[in-house]
Order: C-alpha cells, then sequence, then structure tokens
C-alpha cells in the first residue's frame, strides 16, 4: 500500500468535488435536525422537571418511570419502533419526524432528570427568603430558583444534549437523507471512501465546536458546583 | 386501538420470535462483557495519558479522545466497516463493532476517569509515596480507588450507554438482540418482536438506571 493510493481511495478530490452538494444537504439536514431536537428537547424537559413540582406522588411515580424507560431503551429500538409499526395502524410519519420525536421524547427525559437534580440542590431557604420578601411563587421560581438551578444543570445538560444529538446519524438506518446517509450512497456509487472521511470531517465540524463550547460553560460556572 | 395492540403487541408473534431474539440477547450481551473492560482499560491508560509529564504525549491524547467523542458511534461503526476495506483490510461485522464501540467508548471512560483522578487531592499520592510504595502500586491501591469510587455513577452510566450502543451493530448486520428482532418483523411484517426486544433491554436496563441514579443520589448527599 503507498502513499498515492492511499489519497486515490481516501482523499480523491475528483470525488470529494462531484459528492460535496450532496454531502452539504445531508449535513444541512443534520444540523436542522440537530436544532429541532435540541429546542423542544430541552422545553419539554424544563417543563416536565416543573410540572414534577406540583405533581402529586403517584404521579411523580408515573413520570419516573417513563423517564427511566426513555433513559433505559437504546434510540435505535424507538426509532424503528415507530417508523415501521405506525404505518399498520394509519398513522404514517416521515423518517425525518420519527427520529425527532424518537430524540426529543429522550432528550426530554434526560433532561427532565438533571433539571430536577439541579431544581433539588437550591436550599429551601432560598424559596423561603425570597418569599417573605414579597415576590410571588412564580417569580421565586424564575427570579431565584432556575437561574441558580441553570447553574449547577449546564455540564451534565450540554453533555447530555450533544450525546443524544450526535444520534440523528441513526436516520440512516431508516433511509433518511441526513449526512452519514449521503456518504454512505456517495461511497456504493463511486465506489471509493472519499465521501465517508469528508462525513467524519463534517460531524468533527459540527460537534467539536458544540463540545468546546461545554467545556467552556463547564469551566466558567463551576462555582455553582455543589461537590 | 385493536390495531394498535395487533401490530405492537401482539403475543403470537411475540411467543414466535422469542427464541431468536434469545439467541440475538445473548451477543449482545457477550459484546458488552467484551467491551466493558476493554474500554475501561483503554480509558484508564488515556487518562492517564493525559496527564503524562511529556507535553506532546498529552496532546497526542487530547486530539485522540476529542476525536473519538466528536464522532456519533454509528459514523465510526460504518467508517470501520466500510473504509477500511479499501485498504485491503477486510472487517468482518462483529470485528468492526467491537473495534469502532471500543474507540468510541474508551473515549468516555477516559474523561471520567480523567475527572475521577483530578478529584482525589494530590496529598493521597505523595503520602503514598512517602510510605515507600512505587508510582504504580501507589495507583493501584490508594488513588484509583478512591477515583473510581468519586465517579462511579458516571462510569455506570457511561457503561448503559454501551450496551445500549451495541444495538447499533444491528445496521451492519452483527445478529445481536435488535437485529433478530429487525430480522422478524421483516419476516412477519408485525412491530411486535420490536417491542419484545425494547421490554427485553428494559429488563435488563431499567433496573440499571434505576441503581445509577440511587448512586447519583448518595454521591450528591455525600
Amino acid at each position: 500500500m503507498d502513499l498515492s493510493r492511499l489519497i486515490e481511495v481516501y482523499f480523491n478530490a475528483g470525488v470529494a468535488w462531484t459528492y460535496l452538494p450532496d454531502l452539504l444537504h445531508g449535513a444541512w439536514v443534520t444540523v436542522s435536525l440537530s436544532v429541532l431536537v435540541i429546542a423542544a428537547g430541552l422545553v419539554l424537559g424544563l417543563a416536565m422537571a416543573l410540572l414534577r413540582l406540583v405533581l402529586p406522588r403517584w404521579g411523580v411515580e408515573v413520570m419516573r418511570l417513563w423517564v427511566d424507560c426513555l433513559r433505559a431503551v437504546p434510540p435505535l429500538a424507538v426509532i424503528l419502533l415507530l417508523y415501521f409499526g405506525l404505518p399498520s395502524v394509519g398513522l404514517s410519519i416521515s423518517a425525518f419526524w420519527v427520529i425527532w420525536i424518537t430524540l426529543t421524547l429522550i432528550l426530554s427525559a434526560f433532561a427532565e432528570e438533571i433539571f430536577w437534580a439541579g431544581l433539588e440542590a437550591i436550599p429551601a431557604g432560598q424559596w423561603e427568603a425570597a418569599r417573605s420578601t414579597g415576590m410571588t411563587q412564580r417569580q421565586t421560581l424564575a427570579d431565584v430558583v432556575l437561574p441558580q438551578a441553570f447553574k449547577i444543570c449546564v455540564p451534565q445538560l450540554t453533555n447530555r444534549t450533544i450525546g443524544i444529538t450526535k444520534n440523528t446519524a441513526l436516520g440512516t438506518a431508516i433511509g433518511m437523507p441526513e449526512l452519514l446517509n449521503e456518504a454512505q450512497t456517495a461511497l456504493s456509487f463511486s465506489g471509493n471512501a472519499t465521501p465517508l472521511i469528508m462525513a467524519a470531517i463534517g460531524y468533527l465540524i459540527i460537534f467539536l465546536p458544540l463540545m468546546a463550547l461545554a467545556g467552556y460553560l463547564e469551566r466558567s460556572m463551576s462555582w455553582g458546583k455543589t461537590a | 386501538m385493536n390495531a394498535l395492540i395487533e401490530q405492537f403487541f401482539n403475543l403470537e408473534v411475540m411467543a414466535q420470535a422469542f427464541p431468536f431474539l434469545l439467541k440475538g440477547l445473548g451477543v449482545t450481551i457477550l459484546l458488552t462483557l467484551l467491551l466493558t473492560p476493554l474500554g475501561l482499560a483503554l480509558g484508564l491508560a488515556l487518562a492517564l495519558g493525559s496527564s503524562a509529564r511529556h507535553r506532546g504525549l498529552r496532546r497526542a491524547v487530547r486530539i485522540w479522545v476529542n476525536g473519538f467523542r466528536g464522532l456519533p458511534p454509528l459514523v465510526l461503526i460504518i467508517i470501520v466497516y466500510s473504509a477500511l476495506p479499501f485498504l485491503g483490510l477486510r472487517t468482518p461485522p462483529l470485528m468492526a463493532v467491537v473495534i469502532a464501540l471500543w474507540l468510541n467508548s474508551s473515549a468516555y471512560y477516559c474523561e471520567i476517569l480523567r475527572a475521577g483522578l483530578g478529584s482525589v487531592p494530590a496529598g493521597q499520592m505523595e503520602a503514598a509515596r512517602a510510605t515507600g510504595l512505587g508510582r504504580a502500586q501507589a495507583l493501584r491501591d490508594v488513588v484509583l480507588p478512591q477515583a473510581v469510587r468519586n465517579v462511579l455513577p458516571d462510569l455506570a452510566s457511561n457503561t448503559i450507554e454501551l450496551v445500549k450502543g451495541t444495538s447499533l451493530a444491528s445496521i451492519i448486520g452483527v445478529s445481536e438482540l435488535l437485529h433478530m428482532a429487525s430480522n422478524a418483523r421483516s419476516v412477519v411484517y408485525n412491530a411486535s418482536p420490536i417491542t419484545l426486544a425494547a421490554l427485553m433491554y428494559l429488563a435488563f436496563l431499567l433496573p440499571s438506571v434505576r441503581l445509577t441514579g440511587w448512586l447519583e443520589r448518595r454521591r450528591r448527599g455525600a
């Protein structure tokens, strides 16, 4: 195996140029799907954590079971279940939205757990002190408790969010034209591995800055840690 | 409602598929038993490398670890499975999955163990060395046990992610649990085998998730 053959197979400029538009389109699908998953998953997770503050005991138990099941099940199993099962009961959902629903539910479960731990870590005295200054329950939550809870949540939340967002690559299993899928298609058309290398670089371009941001947030907010 | 039960919870279909799924579960468990110690060992080596005295080595380890954390595991699996053969290296599906998930999980184990090692005060190593223990011995008998205890919930949680990750092997045709279920589904044209597979994952992983939650709460309380 000489160097020119290596370049020919993995870093072929001609192949790269031919399939660049397809891969860029795939990257766009990956990024837009990721943004939709992150937005919906975090909002739903926060809503569930807040709901848990007011739920009766049995309600909390039901929510915990739901959340723990979503944390325990492999995302691909849920994706296949929804994608192949739902059409037979009259619900046809496109691959894009199947991935979105699955990853949103899974992210919301992890986020709920993390937000809840953050809320729990705020001492009761913070509630009492804020209420005694005349703030309402809502104001106390929004202006005193949540800002402190967020700071505690940030490191875990960013790591989980990035980890779950990477599962958008599972779209290729049900033929959704995201980055990995476009690369696989290009590989089989061109008989050359360059598109896969491009996809790998594409994922690194998308996720390495996010990981750097997560590391930065973690360091800058480390004073909020309980340990 | 009947259509829903018929499609997702068909007991007859589940009973037919069960023996196949059990075989698949065996492969899933095998992958887990193989990858967990491999991942932990390489993760520990990388964590130690991250704090090596040699600057070049430290840098190289950081680039390696961040690179493998930045790639979705499925992308790694596909690269090992379908890009390596262009070099003339035939990688059978099972081996491709083991290599890819090993690289992926060890990078995550590394980050966790690095945090664990960082949480043990330097005085522990100094005190152990002062009693005459060698560096390796001090690390093994004094520092590492404390480090592992401090990050036990994270190690457990990463191991759960690893088990879930083995389901990706189904995409390149390794006959693990989800692959067997997926095959059964396409034969009977009914999603119940996948429901059954999901329940089998839950049977193992739901108690593990609960245990991890308990470890996490105990750590916060401590």
